[in-house]
């Protein structure tokens, strides 16, 4: 029995030595190699008498297991101990840039149409869209704009033949038309889309981007329009308290017609939207004119309501401060870049219109 | 339409101030563009500091000073005034003033050498006194903080600028524009004044109007005045035509533009001596040709309206009139017209010839018809009084009566619009007010439209007047509903907007370009689709519809390289087209990328871009969108605008017939000739339309989630393969053998060269083996193994390298 403490004491004791996994290694064939002490004493078990037996060989067991167990730690703390000290020489500059990222980018008109769909979708408006080439009735004709109507001067118009039938539309109304005569009241939609004017300055470009609205229902009514549209400003500029003005205006596909102007001021050579003493118009709308209803088959004595079309582009550059109009089509890949958005950045009623 | 307020108070007894007018002139929809002084001469004189002044280089006695002019302006000016001193304040007049005291208009000039720009004015030659020794000495205390401001006050009277609409002709007139402001209570409307003439004679030049098809004048009114002295227009008319901006002629045709302004009832004077004995209102006869006031030549189509005597044309009716027969200041006796055009006939007319006169403008708005007299009288009465002369008696001829339009109008009709009520005795008095006769029959009234007013032809027309009328701010707000008829986006719509952030966000820039194209450009991208011309384009270089997306891809691309950019990487969706037919377009991604990845990259190896660098973007988007890749197929046929041997289509589906997407290096010779010059252009085409709509719900689609514990094992092969053999195809081959077992193959090498055939190229792929029902033993291993080999080797005439 005695001898047996000893082994363990005396191992103990080396164990508790600054080793190498060579040395434990070592030690390991000393106690449990095939001649090892502990091994050695195990076949002594069977040369004693019954009483004894049982009590060493439990007293034997213990150790064993007891030096194992320091064996066992005593290599992981040598190997942590090495792992250790390589880490020493792993150390590497963090501050080096990261590997390349490509960050992409979406068009402006692109998030304020998906800003604008959004509001929309909210009091349950659905998305509707029309070709971009168009025929002189659905641009004109069916909109209340006959061929000798001066307001048609108002929009020059891109032609695709020599006879004027056929064209660029030069707004997203005959989307109205189109989706009126496909369907049956009521409508509630509004059509964003790419329109055409052969026009071009600071402040205009021959291809600009347009949202129409329409709601057709039997008692929709000039209130309904003033509502929808304070809604749409006010949640669109994402501020609370926004001056807005109805003026009587005039467009031939709607009757009574306004425009709608919002007040602003100048703040350091920038317009900022909301309570200003400045007027800046942003949109025309109007009651759908009973001539534009009977060309699309609904009858005006039982059902009517509004239109509106708004700049897209214009309401971008006011929301966002972008100063000129040409810029947005030119792809200028440093513009593109400062006013393009991340493409994670979805527009959505739940996470907030914006940033 | 521009006027002056004391104009209008010519026809509007008001009380309200100027401000009150412009507010309500915009309450009542006549948007006021602007309401500021006429710029006269004198604000070229402004307030300035000499900020320093010194020696003039090459002559003793002038100064060169630097001048502050105001808004952060210095300006160099030479001066040869003693008291030109640094800080003093003068009057300082910029190049093209022009001086009151001599009339010298002034220019940029150089003084001995150093250029002056303008001048420092003396109190004499400003007219302020006889003081001529120095220049003007402006008080501090008065002046300092007025730098840059006008010197001299801006005395001439205020002008509003109104935008009309054009359903408005009558408010082309002052008096419609009173008559409005009258009805929306900012004023009385005056009533005309008509100051007696005495008609002597009668009109003894014959005007005939004949029956033509479509003729376009209804009516046409006339007086001869006899013996007038043309001139110089008195100073009262002189100024009211030049508070509008424009220069007065003659007394003659002064008086006619000025009852034009006023009551919005052109006119116009013919020297009557000059007609050849009779007036006769015609069609025109193709080729007829006759010289207008605006000193062109016209040559006239069929069925034009002219004014005609004897000897042929002399003018277009209510367009413009013709030298033939045009006043002087020598003319002695006038034909006055006053008539009546229609408006189709007035547009059609001034369209084909491309003529714009103030006339035009108002016919083509529609004039009224019962103002031939009013006129008339007005005009020639004035003339009489300015020019002398003696008037003759009215003749009017006309071929069609005018009647006025009469609209039953139901009083509910204005809430249901607009959503709130007016009073019955309100609206009768707004609509009473703009001059409407109105009659009541229980709860309808009966309306006669005044004759100025063309534009109103049915009930919601009453509604619009008596709203704007009114006031817009009584319309309440109605909070909106929130009930939805049908989903917002539709299927095609929803996969828009997700593809769209599904490219970009694999580093590519969205740009929106025009839908129209370079034809040069298009034509290298058109491909088997006929060129859609723009009969009128914004210019020469954009004179075509675009028929594929990439040729301002590839046109911005260059750009932006130019730029001095050279890794890019753009997109854009939008339509391309196919004809000019509407809906004959596309919705189409294109994206194009160029350079290099990992440019001067200090831990990754650079490259120039390539075609699986675009095949793993569009691959991975048509992924994201909810497409299956074990069910996409991929061919080498693209467009040629595509690398030939670099390029390839995508199919959702082997058994597709069309391909939903291109993919590849774009041809080496079209870059070339739009002279891109960086390392490689890659790109990737999508059509949205040809993407089939994945009818299962989400929800749906999951199928039960199934997985195997048993052991997998992974085996190597290289097969030998003609050089043109596809990938795809071996891969095809493999995992038909068992679609149980075999769960993955993956290609890791393709070789060529040392110890490969030539025209052969060697594939080698890892097999993932593994059955989801008992861990395989190397028997079955191994027959799968053999399996595989000898279906490749028998199916693609491969062989098993060894």
């Amino acid at each position: 029995m005695s001898d047996i403490k000893k082994i363990r004491d005396e191992y103990l004791i080396k164990l508790d030595n600054n080793l190498d996994i060579q040395s434990v290694n070592q030690i390991k064939t000393e106690l449990f190699g095939k001649n090892g002490q502990i091994s050695n004493s195990f076949k002594k078990l069977g040369s004693l008498p019954d009483e004894e037996r049982k009590k060493f060989a439990s007293d034997l067991n213990s150790i064993k297991e007891e030096l194992q167990e320091k064996i066992n730690s005593k290599l992981q703390e040598i190997e942590i101990k090495e792992i250790n000290s390589k880490l020493d020489n792993e150390k590497v500059d963090v501050t080096l840039p990261e590997r390349e990222i490509k960050q992409g980018k979406i068009h402006p008109v692109s998030q304020v149409i998906d800003e604008i769909s959004s509001i929309f979708s909210e009091i349950g408006f659905s998305v509707e869209e029309g070709p971009d080439v168009e025929n002189e009735h659905y641009n004109f004709t069916a909109l209340n704009t006959p061929d000798n109507h001066p307001a048609r001067d108002m929009h020059d118009t891109f032609y695709l033949d020599n006879n004027k039938e056929i064209l660029l539309r030069t707004h997203t109304s005959p989307v109205q038309v189109r989706t009126m005569l496909n369907g049956k009241p009521p409508f509630k939609i509004i059509a964003p889309g790419r329109t055409y004017r052969s026009d071009s300055d600071q402040t205009h470009s021959p291809m600009f981007h347009q949202v129409e609205g329409l709601h057709i229902d039997k008692d929709i009514n000039m209130g309904h329009l003033k509502g929808c549209l304070n809604y749409f400003i006010k949640s669109f500029f994402e501020i609370d308290k926004i001056k807005m003005r109805f003026r009587p205006s005039h467009f031939p596909f709607t009757e009574p017609s306004a425009e709608v102007d919002i007040g602003y001021e100048l703040k350091d050579g920038k317009i900022v939207i909301g309570e200003g003493d400045k007027w800046l118009e942003i949109l025309g709308c109007g009651m759908v004119h009973p001539n534009v209803l009977k060309n699309v088959n609904v009858n005006p004595d039982k059902y009517q309501g509004y239109a509106f079309g708004i700049g897209i582009d214009r309401l971008g550059m006011l929301k966002y401060g972008i100063n000129d109009l040409r810029a947005f089509f030119e792809t200028d890949y440093r513009w593109l870049n400062h006013f393009g958005f991340d493409p994670l950045d979805v527009p959505s009623n739940y996470r907030g219109l914006s940033r | 339409m521009k006027f002056t307020m004391s104009w209008l108070k010519e026809h509007l007894k008001t009380k309200h101030k100027d401000s009150q007018i412009i507010d309500k002139l915009t309450d009542v929809g006549l948007e006021v563009e602007s309401f500021e002084n006429i710029s006269s001469d004198l604000d070229n004189f402004k307030v300035a500091k000499i900020i320093n002044a010194e020696q003039h280089p090459n002559a003793d006695r002038l100064r060169v000073c630097d001048v502050d002019i105001g808004q952060q302006n210095i300006v160099k000016v030479v001066c040869g005034a003693p008291n030109a001193k640094k800080g003093l304040l003068t009057v300082y007049a910029g190049p093209g003033s022009v001086i009151p005291k001599n009339n010298m208009k002034l220019t940029v000039s150089k003084i001995r050498g150093v250029t002056s720009y303008g001048m420092l004015c003396s109190e004499s030659e400003l007219k302020l006194s006889d003081e001529s020794e120095g220049i003007t000495e402006l008080k501090p205390n008065k002046y300092s903080d007025k730098i840059g401001k006008n010197f001299f006050k801006n005395n001439t009277e205020k002008v509003v600028d109104l935008s009309i609409t054009p359903n408005r002709a009558d408010c082309l007139g002052v008096r419609g524009i009173a008559r409005d402001l009258a009805a929306a209570g900012a004023g009385k409307l005056k009533s005309i004044l008509h100051k007696n003439i005495i008609k002597d004679g009668s009109q003894n030049i014959k005007v005939s109007i004949t029956k033509d098809k479509n003729q376009g004048c209804t009516i046409f009114g006339s007086c001869l005045i006899k013996g007038v002295t043309n001139k110089e227009s008195p100073k009262w008319l002189k100024e009211k035509i030049e508070s509008l901006g424009q220069k007065p002629i003659s007394a003659i045709v002064d008086i006619t533009n000025y009852v034009m302004l006023d009551l919005n009832r052109p006119l116009h004077a013919y020297d009557a001596d000059k007609i050849d004995k009779e007036i006769i209102v015609r069609n025109s006869q193709k080729g007829e040709t006759f010289e207008a006031l605006d000193n062109k030549k016209y040559k006239l189509d069929d069925g034009m309206c002219v004014i005609s005597d004897q000897s042929g044309v002399l003018g277009l009716g209510g367009v413009i009139g013709g030298t033939r027969s045009g006043t002087e200041l020598k003319t002695k006796n006038i034909l006055l017209e006053s008539a009546y055009f229609i408006p189709r006939s007035i547009r059609k007319t001034s369209k084909l010839l491309n003529i714009d006169t103030d006339a035009k403008f108002r016919f083509e708005r529609g004039i009224d018809p019962q103002s031939i007299e009013t006129g008339l009288h007005k005009a020639s009465q004035l003339i009489s009084e300015i020019c002398g002369g003696k008037i003759s008696k009215f003749d009017i001829q006309n071929i069609q009566q005018y009647k006025n339009l009469e609209i039953k109008f139901h009083i509910s009709l204005f809430e249901k619009i607009t959503g709130f009520k007016v009073k019955e005795n309100e609206i009768i008095k707004i609509l009473n007010e703009l001059g409407f006769k109105v009659s009541k029959k229980k709860s309808e009234l009966y309306l006669k439209v005044p004759s100025w007013r063309p534009d109103i032809s049915q009930p919601i027309d009453i509604v619009e007047e008596v709203v704007r009328i009114k006031g817009y701010d009584n319309i309440k707000t109605i909070e909106p509903k929130k009930n939805r008829l049908k989903d917002t986006l539709n299927k095609q719509q929803k996969l828009f907007h997700f593809l769209q952030r599904a490219v970009a966000s694999k580093g590519y820039f969205e740009t929106v370009t025009w839908s129209f194209t370079d034809s040069k450009i298009n034509n290298f991208f058109k491909e088997n689709l006929k060129e859609i011309k723009i009969v009128n384009p914004i210019s020469s270089d954009l004179d075509v519809l675009r028929n594929s997306i990439f040729s301002n891809l590839a046109f911005y691309l260059k750009k932006n390289l130019d730029r001095g950019f050279k890794d890019i990487s753009l997109f854009e969706i939008g339509p391309i087209f196919r004809s000019n037919q509407p809906g004959e377009q596309l919705t189409v991604i294109g994206a194009i990328k160029s350079g290099k990845i990992s440019r001067l990259n200090w831990n990754e190896k650079e490259r120039s871009v390539d075609i699986f660098d675009v095949k793993k973007d569009l691959i991975q988007t048509l992924m994201e969108a909810g497409y299956d890749k074990k069910s996409f197929f991929i061919r080498d046929k693209s467009p040629t605008y595509y690398h030939p041997g670099k390029s390839g289509s995508v199919y959702l589906d082997k058994d597709d017939i069309d391909p939903v997407a291109y993919f590849g290096e774009l041809h080496p010779n079209i870059v070339k000739k739009l002279d891109i010059k960086t390392e490689g252009v890659v790109g990737f085409e999508i059509y949205l339309d040809y993407l089939k709509d994945n009818k299962i719900k989400l929800k749906d689609q999951k199928s039960n989630f199934e997985y195997s514990d048993y052991q997998k094992s992974e085996r190597d092969f290289a097969f030998v393969v003609d050089k043109n053999y596809k990938a795809q195809d071996l891969i095809e081959i493999i995992s038909s053998i068992d679609k149980n077992l075999i769960r993955s193959i993956k290609i890791f090498d393709i070789y060529e060269g040392e110890n490969i055939p030539d025209g052969k190229k060697s594939i080698a792929l890892n097999v993932t083996i593994q059955s989801s029902e008992k861990t395989l033993e190397e028997s079955d291993l191994e027959k799968i193994n053999k399996l595989i080999i000898t279906t490749v080797e028998t199916k693609s005439g491969a062989k098993i390298r060894s």
